[in-house]
């Protein structure tokens, strides 16, 4: 039976700056990345007849920077169909739904995006000339997550990831040198990335003498936030013909699955939470297997999220992902599982998930220059989904 | 002074007031299927096994063993000065209901997993906190 994945095509993506504190709108950022991915799809703004976006509307603290409507505002392309929602398959869930649009013919060219301004909301809040962004937080904590934890000063998702970074360590063996190892590889790939946020060398003396943020996790185990907007375009088989690509990628599988409790302390606890579900029913979508994925762009908001996704996606067993990563070699871009290759969001940038699907277009059609993994990847895994829910995905070429 | 120079605490509703005002009375408690016995957290308004409304609150012992911890060292809120454990325990009647807590009592590197930890609370605004501190036995 024909999967909705096998009539979908991605036919552009698009990228705007990059940067720490831009102090730019971020629906400015948001446009320019949409712009850019329908610029390289070669179709014009009555083209496209969809819109996704993760993870809603512009929210002051920065994690959106803009949602559907604020985009529709000024592009108007008359969506026939939109989504723009957070309790999504990760952060690329919105990728997701697009795809299943255009396969239920609701609309033909989908265009997808992801906006941050992360770094420039906490600097306008701060600025005594605007009255922007967070007030005074009060000191009841609500929320069905945050309250059970918040009042114990577990404030962080480091926090939250830690203790399972601290219970993968005990149970396996798991040592800090693992994932620095995957910290490492980020850097010397961004070091080939012009659009990535940290370029210069990184060392394991470096590495293991940073501060400590949240034990097992020192400052570049965590993530870099920053400005800045990604956009892909999903078009309907059919309709790629009319794109300036003469070769758009097939999705090969869309893993989307909630198989743990919806929780960060109440389920799994040796492993970023939800991620199984995605990884299992990935793979039950398609005949390929782990060894068949040329590149692996793995969500990192935190080392061990990466870590988590290797063993979670099959490239090892539970457990084994220290080993895996050991010394780097074998997850370099000459490695048998090239990851991250664009420096991922430790390195990279914050993208929220978005960064993963576009560089994994980047190498499938070849156009990593510096940083391009040698002997043209066929297929290329990526996923997403910082504690939310995870995503993952199968991308290939045609 | 600022709010965040005070600890904070969590908004009390009609379905969690149980839990966080039992330490008043130095009871940790939980919330628990009649039907089919399940301890339920955080409480739901009906069981997720068996789909039963008829859901008790029962006090435990306050006995947990830690499942997974961090230290952490960052400064996020004046409330919280560094260093702290953060800690996941396991309670001793119902090792599948875990608890988001502090480990408090000892030095933050004395904490491990498999640790046996009691509950002690502290009162914050209108909610008495479960933190955990290590058996003494
Ligand atoms: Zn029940």
């Amino acid at each position: 039976m024909e999967k909705f994945e096998d009539k979908v095509r991605i036919t552009g993506i698009g990228i705007s700056e990059v940067g720490r504190r831009l102090m730019r709108d971020p629906v400015e950022l948001a446009i320019d990345a949409c712009m850019s991915a329908m610029a390289d799809a070669g179709l014009e703004r009555g083209d496209i007849d969809g819109l996704s976006a993760h993870p809603g509307p512009q929210t002051a603290d920065g994690y959106s920077g803009a949602g559907v409507s604020a985009v529709e505002e000024i592009l108007r392309v008359q969506p026939k169909w939109f989504n723009s929602s957070h309790e999504t398959p990760g952060h690329t869930g919105a990728f997701v739904a697009a795809a299943l649009a255009v396969a239920a013919g609701l609309c033909r060219h989908a265009l997808v995006f992801r906006c941050t301004w992360e770094t420039t909301a906490p600097a306008l809040a701060r600025d005594p000339r605007y009255n922007v962004g967070q007030s005074a937080p009060g000191r009841a904590v609500s929320g069905e997550i945050q309250s059970w934890r918040i009042p114990f000063g577990a404030y962080s998702a480091g926090n939250w990831i830690g203790m399972a970074a601290t219970r993968h360590f005990h149970l396996y063996g798991t040592k800090r040198e693992h994932l620095g190892a995957i910290a490492l590889n980020a850097r010397r790939n961004a070091a080939l990335n012009p659009n990535a946020i940290y370029r210069d060398p990184l060392t394991m003396d470096d590495y293991l003498n940073a501060r400590m943020i949240s034990t097992p996790f020192g400052l570049y185990d965590c993530d870099t936030p920053c400005d800045g907007a990604v956009a892909v375009i999903v078009s309907h088989r059919d309709a790629a013909k009319d794109t300036r690509r003469p070769d758009p990628l097939r999705l090969e599988a869309a893993g989307t699955q909630v198989t743990e409790r919806w929780s960060w302390d109440q389920g799994v606890l040796d492993h970023e939470v939800m991620l199984a579900g995605p990884a299992k029913s990935l793979w039950e979508r398609t005949d390929l297997k782990p060894k068949d994925v040329d590149v692996a762009e793995l969500y990192d908001g935190f080392t061990f999220n990466c870590l988590s996704w290797i063993e979670a996606l099959g490239f090892c067993k539970r457990g084994e992902g220290g080993p895996f990563v050991e010394g780097g070699t074998r997850i370099a871009r000459d490695g048998e599982l090239p990851l991250n290759t664009h420096g991922g969001q430790l390195s990279g940038g914050r993208l929220q998930g978005f960064s993963f699907l576009h560089e994994a277009c980047i190498q499938l059609w070849g156009e990593g220059g510096a940083r391009q993994v040698p002997n043209r990847p066929q297929v290329a895994c990526v996923s997403s989904g910082g504690g939310t829910p995870g995503g993952a995905l199968l991308l290939a070429r045609p | 002074m600022t709010d965040t120079a005070l600890r904070p605490f969590p908004a009390i509703t009609p379905q969690n007031e149980f839990f966080w005002t039992a330490g008043a009375e130095g009871k940790l408690r939980f919330k628990r299927c009649r039907a089919c016995c399940t301890y339920l957290h955080p409480p739901p308004p009906v069981c997720p096994e068996c789909l039963s409304k008829d859901i008790s609150v029962e006090d435990v012992s306050g006995a947990a063993t830690v499942a997974a911890f961090t230290i952490n060292h960052h400064q996020w809120r004046p409330a919280f000065p560094p260093p702290y454990v953060i800690a996941i325990v396991e309670i001793a009647e119902a090792p599948y209901v875990r608890l988001t807590t502090q480990i408090v009592g000892c030095a933050p590197e004395a904490v491990s997993i498999g640790m046996t930890v009691q509950v002690r609370f502290e009162q914050v605004g209108p909610a008495w906190l479960p933190l955990f501190a290590p058996r003494e036995d």
